[in-house]
């Protein structure tokens, strides 16, 4: 069975005479353990994709079935326990809390879990470890460059433990350099972890770190039409 | 599930430390001025109220009326002693009947002198003005009957001419008369009309009559001051009074009086209306206040609508229940809320008394208006603390964390 099924997945912003079609009956099936590259030009509909991927937003008509569950049939509380407990975020603008520490950042998904202090503590510990951050726990988000920001947040999304990471254009904001590491954190979760990781990207150089490239173009994937 | 809301909350408190000071700062002024105007006009009217009630209770002055002769010049019609008599003898319903004349004049003893009211008094004048000595005594019966040359002062009056030193027994030297001084009053304060009650001299009112404003005609009394019994018709006492007077002038039906009666229940009356009226604008100058602090609190709290839109996008994305969101707003707008509300009460409390007794009017704590501008504005916080977050918790999380 299929981790992540799509089908004719049709987004609509607006209504009547103003109504934008991003997305135009998408059909996506990503198998448990991938790691893949959603690509495509700016308007082409992958961002809307992911948000719907993610369970942050949801379509105007279709079907998406997240490890067998109907996620659209679920209500809002149910699709809150499902990101709560599978799905782990990578935001382009990372997304943190201002003024908070880095490993309160990272606790705030496994508090929401209702993880004891003391696992808390120490998962979020090890997190940060994971991603090149020991020793800054206590620094806040004003006290971090964007590349240590961005690797807060990929701790605070690998901290839970999900199923499924989604990262939306994490490399975005930042240099070269610092988006290397940041894939080659991503790569390692995908490997070692066998997280499946979902990443939108515009960059041909970062999406070559996934092992698919899915092309998007005009609200469906390319070669669709 | 609550517990973490308490821990959410409290986190994110000491995070925005600076919004959650200016958000309880609106309050404390809010709270805090309302209390203090409303404790500041409470005890104005409380000092006014006992002024009054110094002057004694249920008391009727009869007093000359001014009548206005054609010629421009005004004449008063005082009363006789035959006048007063015939009012004690005739009105049932009185306790004491005090006739009085009084004049200004200069006290003097030593190298001191004072300018002080002389009044001529009969021992009635203790009960109607409810007088109590504070040292020596009242006059003797002969010393009215004969019109001895003693006198009792008031406090200020013995202040000013002893500094401390005991008058009993001193001779003061008031107009062209010396006279023994017999005791002190006890201090009164200050009068309904701001005047200083103390600042007084009294005598029998035969001594007064001879020595201090000497006069031939029968007609030598200022007024009659007339103390109705308890419970007796201030009202009713006072119309047989006018009875007894127009009768006894020959005043036609029709006719105006050549007297007034002045009721101490009716100016009680007319100033305590008037310092209601006065607490009523004190208090509408603090609700001014209040609702300044309040579009203070809505200002602070919706300007940081936007990081806190993003705030709650952020939770919902990593898994936050709507209710567990506003669960966590709710106890932070209350804390910050009801934190500077305690804090307003206890500051405006010791604002209230220092400034109370910076005025020099007595300290009163109206604890309902405390609660009310306490409850007023802990619900402006936590309306505008919570009904934004309300809003932002039932978007789609990428629509709050999209927020602009």
């Amino acid at each position: 069975m299929d981790f992540i099924k799509l089908r004719d997945i049709v987004k609509v912003y607006g209504s009547g005479e103003s109504a934008f079609m991003a997305l135009k009956g998408v059909n996506v099936d990503i198998e448990a353990g991938e790691f893949v590259a959603l690509m495509g030009p700016s308007g082409s509909g992958k961002s809307t994709m992911a948000n719907i991927l993610g369970c942050l937003d949801v379509a105007t008509s279709g079907k998406y079935y997240f490890n067998g569950v109907d996620v659209f049939s679920l209500s809002r509380n149910e699709t809150a326990l499902l990101r709560r407990h599978y799905i782990g975020f990578i935001f382009q603008g990372f997304n943190l809390l201002p003024r908070t520490t880095a490993l309160e950042n990272v606790e705030l998904p496994l508090l929401y879990r209702g993880v004891p202090r003391k696992t808390r503590r120490a998962k979020s510990l090890e997190a940060l470890d994971m991603v090149g951050l020991k020793g800054w726990a206590d620094h806040t988000s004003a006290q971090l460059s964007g590349g240590q920001q961005q690797r807060v947040a990929i701790a605070r999304a690998i901290a839970s433990n999900p199923l499924f990471l989604l990262a939306d254009e994490p490399t975005g904001n930042l240099d070269t350099k610092r988006s290397v590491e940041i894939m080659e954190i991503l790569t390692a979760l995908n490997r070692d972890m066998g997280i499946t990781i979902l990443m939108v990207t515009h960059e041909p150089d970062m999406a070559k770190y996934a092992g698919r490239e899915i092309h998007f173009l005009d609200g469906n994937l390319a070669g669709a039409q | 599930m609550i517990l973490n809301a308490f821990m959410l909350a409290f986190r994110q408190i000491r995070r925005n430390l600076l919004r959650a000071v200016l958000t309880m700062l609106g309050i404390i002024i809010g709270v805090g001025s309302v209390i203090v105007m409303i404790s500041l006009g409470n005890g104005t009217t409380q000092m006014v109220k006992d002024q009054i009630s110094s002057l004694g209770s249920n008391i009727i002055m009869v007093l000359p009326s001014r009548s206005f002769d054609p010629g421009g010049g005004s004449r008063s019609r005082r009363f006789t002693q035959r006048e007063a008599d015939a009012i004690k003898d005739r009105v049932h319903s009185l306790k004491a009947v005090s006739p009085l004349s009084s004049k200004s004049v200069v006290a003097k003893f030593a190298q001191y002198n004072t300018q002080t009211q002389a009044t001529g008094i009969t021992s009635d004048y203790f009960i109607v003005g409810g007088w109590e000595m504070a040292q020596g005594r009242e006059f003797t019966d002969s010393e009215y009957r004969a019109g001895s040359n003693v006198c009792i002062i008031g406090e200020s009056v013995s202040k000013a001419l002893f500094k401390g030193a005991s008058p009993l027994g001193a001779k003061i030297k008031v107009a062209d008369m010396i006279c023994d001084s017999v005791g002190v009053l006890k201090s009164k304060g200050q009068g309904g009309m701001g005047n200083d009650q103390d600042d007084v001299i009294l005598f029998p009112l035969k001594t007064f009559q001879r020595g201090i404003s000497p006069t031939k005609s029968l007609n030598n009394i200022n007024m009659i001051m007339v103390s109705v019994e308890d419970g007796a018709d201030s009202k009713d006492a006072g119309s047989q009074i006018t009875n007894i007077l127009r009768d006894m002038r020959n005043i036609k039906s029709g006719d105006r009086d050549t007297f007034e009666i002045m009721d101490t229940k009716e100016i009680q009356e007319t100033v305590s209306s008037t310092t209601r009226m006065l607490t009523v604008f004190l208090g509408c100058i603090a609700g001014v206040s209040l609702l300044v602090g309040g579009i203070g609190i809505m200002n602070i709290m919706l300007v940081s609508v936007t990081e806190r839109t993003k705030e709650i996008g952020t939770r919902l994305a990593v898994g936050a229940l709507e209710k567990e969101v506003l669960l966590q707003f709710l106890i932070e707008s209350i804390t910050i809320s009801s934190l500077g509300g305690l804090i307003g009460i206890f500051l405006s409390f010791f604002i209230s008394m220092g400034m109370a007794k910076l005025m020099s009017v007595p300290f009163v704590y109206d604890v309902s208006i405390a609660v009310i501008a306490f409850i007023f504005s802990a619900f402006i916080g936590v309306f505008f603390g919570y009904l934004p977050a309300k809003r932002a918790s039932q978007l789609n999380p990428i629509d709050a964390l999209r927020h602009e």
